[in-house]
């Protein structure tokens, strides 16, 4: 493509992806770190690919939880990886957006022919998170650092506090409410009368499809075994709802008196550790390169929704979002053939989709005339989403990009998915992928 | 890189025990490299009967920078420069008299043999004799050649190619094959060629340039040297193995330039998968279509017959046998994927030829792949293509390196060459049968097993 001229905007395409299989916290990758993980998670692509040595237009991914070493994860990645040491990278973060955030900015600039192929990535650990010392001893610890001469450092460390010595551990939980993402999401499964019968059936199903999907073979093409793991930790194939029910409410510490918290830790997704990334470009890249094109991103919007002061649900925002991009293509919600609704909790995908039902909140919250509607729940998350796979923050929008590009292709042209993806700090990323 | 025993015995140290307590001397064997020349030293052409195929042989090795001697007389001194080399033309015996002037050549010119040497003998097939002498005398190089190689030192083969009428052309490719490098563990075999449209002017240094190769298995051992020996040699390759096997299968194919295809090829849509990917990245209109396919992929599930359960049998006929006839035959289905003058390699096994105690389903499945390879020959031809079998011996992998020392010493040093095979062997055998020029080597089975005892 030695084209001088800008094309008009063309729609990015998705040509595959890879992922490592996602590990529960502090287990199989507990040794490993963020570099670690997308860079294992990139050469995947590239032997996949065959971009050994490729200078593709540019990488973007990022993490949610970085180390301050870590600044240039991306960049850094890169310079691990196969790909020709001359790839530009930058990092992004939007929490649990992050990776359809970065799938996002590719598509555009390849849109906009700014460049011609990119990788899209996310990764994230728990097991190996950043910690951080409190305020007090870390300005002790610079004035240490700065210190010229022996009794000035003497006199620094001689501030230091036994109880300063704990460290910060990153913890998911809202800055400005104190409460942990879950709690918030028990919120709103309370108030939209979320039953918990309705999210362990969710939860099993979840289990089920990705379960169906490994035995037919659908993610042989999607993820590469790392550290010894072949598939999900978490997926539990013979999940049902008597060992769900089982469990113990684990949220509900801010519910009004009385209340039950109706989530647990089956029908929520654990702390997860892994990474992703989706190959995308424009048409004739890969047909260049001899590469299929599994299907375009049409269009993407984000909203965020104030959960602070504004009455709105945390994990809400996505279901502004969407009825925005609808309109701007002309499309209603049952336009489909496939919904990814990710799974943060169970709770948050049915109250998503109660939301969209609700002639009231339609109006009010979101300015329309008749509500969405309900969508067909054989076509929602059909190979398994988040509670099956587990939940790597930054990870997610790539497992998802790219499974349903595979499955968008599998059904033949002119098929529609949509993907949902809430976030913290009451964000929401959402997207439309066509055949 | 040899096995730890071959290379004791050629320390300093490992010398002198060797030689004080009579343990096999193993040599390091010659094996190609990139740019090393096809031969050591000269190679000197003799004849026996006829020998109608005396000038092309000189044309094909002086062509690839060789220095053709003429042969020694029957009396002939044994001094002068050490040879590379013999090649013994014996096309053209009419009866077992003829045979004299064999003996008569090679006595002396094996004298002068250097280490890592090469005997070849060229004949007419015996199936096609003129009488039951001629049978007898052609027959004769069979019991000739296998003796040779058994007498033969210091990681010297003998091999001998049956060459019928009309094959001539198809001479050139095994011919370079067996004298160089690249048969460094083929040792005590005899091939039979077939006339076929043989295409010239390949680059020495990069015969696959620009052929797209499927390897399956290629995760690790013999398959992973398969990739590279095929990318070395110019193939882009695509790797395939299971999906658990992913992540070595994609460092595999990133070292190489290739792509990883991660396929249980059991899998009951595996060969529609296959084809459809290969349609999807390598279709014959878009891109440069498939040109090799190695079967490789291959498991041991071991038990004595009467204790092997149906899960045993069966998963080892379904990797070893079935996936090789059902993607084979898909590639032949569907007509877009696999090129005119495609090349199939099917990796067999000893075990296959000899039968092993407690490899019943192996064994079995083993020799059926060479029954296929033969059978579908004929029908290969007619596309100018070719589907040929390679039976390694006992090669150095990770499966062996799990037997216990013992059973892995014998096992290793029961052939000629005293040493168990690299696999490298293997691959170079392959990559050797998948080049264009060697068209005329078709429906054959190729040992790559140092000339084993087992079977022989
Ligand atoms: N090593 C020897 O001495 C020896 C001797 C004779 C024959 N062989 C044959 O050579 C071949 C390679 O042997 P190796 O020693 O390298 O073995 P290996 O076990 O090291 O490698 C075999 C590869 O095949 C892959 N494989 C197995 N089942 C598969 C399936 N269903 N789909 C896709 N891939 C699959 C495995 O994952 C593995 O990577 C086999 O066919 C074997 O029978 C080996």
């Amino acid at each position: 493509m030695a084209s001088n001229s800008k094309p008009a905007t063309r729609k990015a395409a998705i040509v595959g992806g890879n992922r490592i299989p996602f590990a529960r916290s502090n287990s199989t990758y507990g040794q490993a770190s963020n570099q670690d993980m997308l860079t294992a998670t990139i050469d995947g692509l590239v032997a996949r690919f065959g971009l050994q040595g490729e200078q593709v237009g540019e990488v973007v991914a990022g993490a949610v939880l970085k180390h301050a070493r870590d600044f240039n994860l991306t960049r850094e990645s890169v310079l691990g990886s196969r790909l020709d040491a001359s790839t530009p990278a930058y990092d992004v973060q939007q929490a649990c957006g992050t990776g359809l955030e970065a799938a996002i900015l590719v598509a555009n600039k390849i849109a906009l022919g700014q460049i011609e192929s990119g990788i899209a990535g996310g990764v994230d650990t728990t097991s190996d998170a950043p910690l951080a010392v409190g305020d007090d001893l870390r300005r002790i610890l610079i004035s240490l650092n700065s210190a010229k001469t022996l009794q000035d450092r003497l006199k620094a460390i001689a501030r230091i506090r036994p109880g300063m010595i704990a460290p910060e551990i990153p913890r998911n939980a809202e800055p400005r409410t104190g409460l942990a993402m879950g709690e918030h999401a028990q919120l709103t499964a309370h108030e939209w009368e979320i039953g918990r019968e309705e999210q362990d059936e969710l939860t099993v199903r979840s289990h089920q499809n990705m379960a169906a999907a490994y035995e037919r073979g659908f993610f042989d093409d999607l993820v590469t075994p790392f550290l010894g793991l072949t598939r999900d930790q978490n997926l539990r194939p013979d999940s049902s709802l008597e060992k769900l029910a089982k469990l113990k409410p684990v949220f509900g510490r801010a519910l009004p008196d009385g209340a039950e918290g109706t989530m647990t830790a089956g029908n929520s997704t654990p702390l997860t550790d892994g990474a992703s990334a989706v190959l995308l470009a424009s048409d004739e890249w890969a047909a260049e390169q001899g590469l299929p094109v599994l299907a375009h991103l049409v269009d993407a919007q984000t909203a965020a929704v104030d959960y602070v002061h504004g009455g709105e649900g945390l994990l809400m925002a996505p279901v502004y979002a969407v009825p925005k991009m609808l309109a701007r293509n002309g499309l209603t919600l049952q336009d489909f053939d496939f919904y990814e609704i990710h799974e943060a909790f169970a709770s948050t995908v049915l109250a998503t989709m109660k939301a969209w039902e609700d002639p009231a909140y339609c109006k009010e919250k979101l300015g329309l005339d008749a509500p969405l509607g309900s969508i067909d729940r054989s076509k929602l998350n059909v190979y398994g989403s988040s509670l099956a796979a587990g939940h790597p923050f930054a990870a997610t929008g790539g497992r998802i990009v790219a499974s349903l590009a595979k499955t968008l292709h599998q059904a033949g042209p002119g098929k529609r998915g949509l993907i949902s993806i809430c976030a913290a700090g009451g964000q929401g990323v959402v997207a439309i992928l066509e055949s | 890189m040899a096995d730890w025993y071959t290379n004791f015995a050629n320390s300093g140290f490992g010398t002198t025990i060797t030689k004080q307590l009579g343990l096999p001397r193993p040599a390091v064997l010659r094996r190609y490299e990139p740019g090393q020349p096809l031969l050591p030293g000269p190679v000197v052409i003799g004849s026996a009967g006829q020998g109608r195929l005396r000038d092309t042989v000189s044309a094909v090795l002086k062509d690839a920078g060789v220095t053709v001697l003429s042969p020694v007389t029957a009396d002939g001194s044994t001094d002068g420069e050490k040879l590379g080399a013999v090649v013994l033309d014996a096309t053209g015996l009419s009866s077992p008299g003829d045979l004299a002037s064999a003996h008569d050549f090679l006595a002396p010119a094996i004298k002068r043999l250097r280490p890592s040497g090469r005997v070849l003998i060229l004949a007419d097939p015996p199936q096609a004799a003129d009488s039951p002498a001629q049978a007898a005398a052609r027959q004769a190089i069979d019991g000739l050649v296998r003796s040779i190689g058994k007498e033969l030192l210091n990681g010297s083969t003998a091999n001998a190619v049956y060459v019928p009428e009309g094959a001539e052309a198809s001479v050139a490719s095994p011919l370079k094959f067996f004298l160089s490098g690249r048969s460094a563990y083929v040792d005590g075999q005899l091939l039979t060629l077939s006339p076929a449209d043989v295409p010239t002017g390949e680059d020495a240094e990069k015969p696959l340039a620009g052929k797209v190769a499927v390897v399956t298995g290629a995760a690790r051992g013999i398959g992973a040297a398969i990739a590279q020996v095929m990318a070395r040699d110019g193939a882009h390759v695509v790797a395939v193995d299971i999906p658990a096997a992913g992540d070595s299968l994609a460092k595999v194919a990133n070292e190489i330039g290739g792509t990883a295809l991660q396929l249980d090829i059991t899998a009951s849509d595996a060969p529609q998968r296959l084809v459809e990917h290969l349609r999807e990245r390598h279709h014959a209109g878009v891109g440069p279509g498939v040109d090799i396919v190695v079967h490789n992929a291959g498991i041991t599930r071991d038990k004595l017959l009467v204790n092997m359960d149906a899960a045993r049998w069966n998963s080892v006929m379904a990797v070893n046998l079935q996936a090789q006839l059902d993607i084979t035959q898909a590639l032949l289905d569907d007509g877009d994927v696999l090129n005119d003058g495609a090349r199939i390699v099917c990796v067999s096994s000893q075990s296959g030829i000899a039968g092993n105690r407690g490899q019943t389903n192996y064994a079995a499945s083993k020799a059926g792949v060479i029954g296929m390879v033969r059978a579908w020959a004929p029908q290969f031809a007619e596309r100018n293509a070719t589907i040929n079998a390679v039976a390694p011996g006992f090669i150095i992998t990770e499966m062996t390196a799990k037997m216990p020392l013992g059973t892995r010493e014998v096992g290793s040093r029961i052939n000629s060459l005293q040493q168990g095979g690299l696999p490298v062997d293997v691959a170079e055998t392959i990559a050797w049968l998948s080049q264009p020029g060697s068209a005329g080597v078709n429906g054959q089975t190729v040992r790559v097993c140092g000339q084993s005892m087992l079977g022989a």
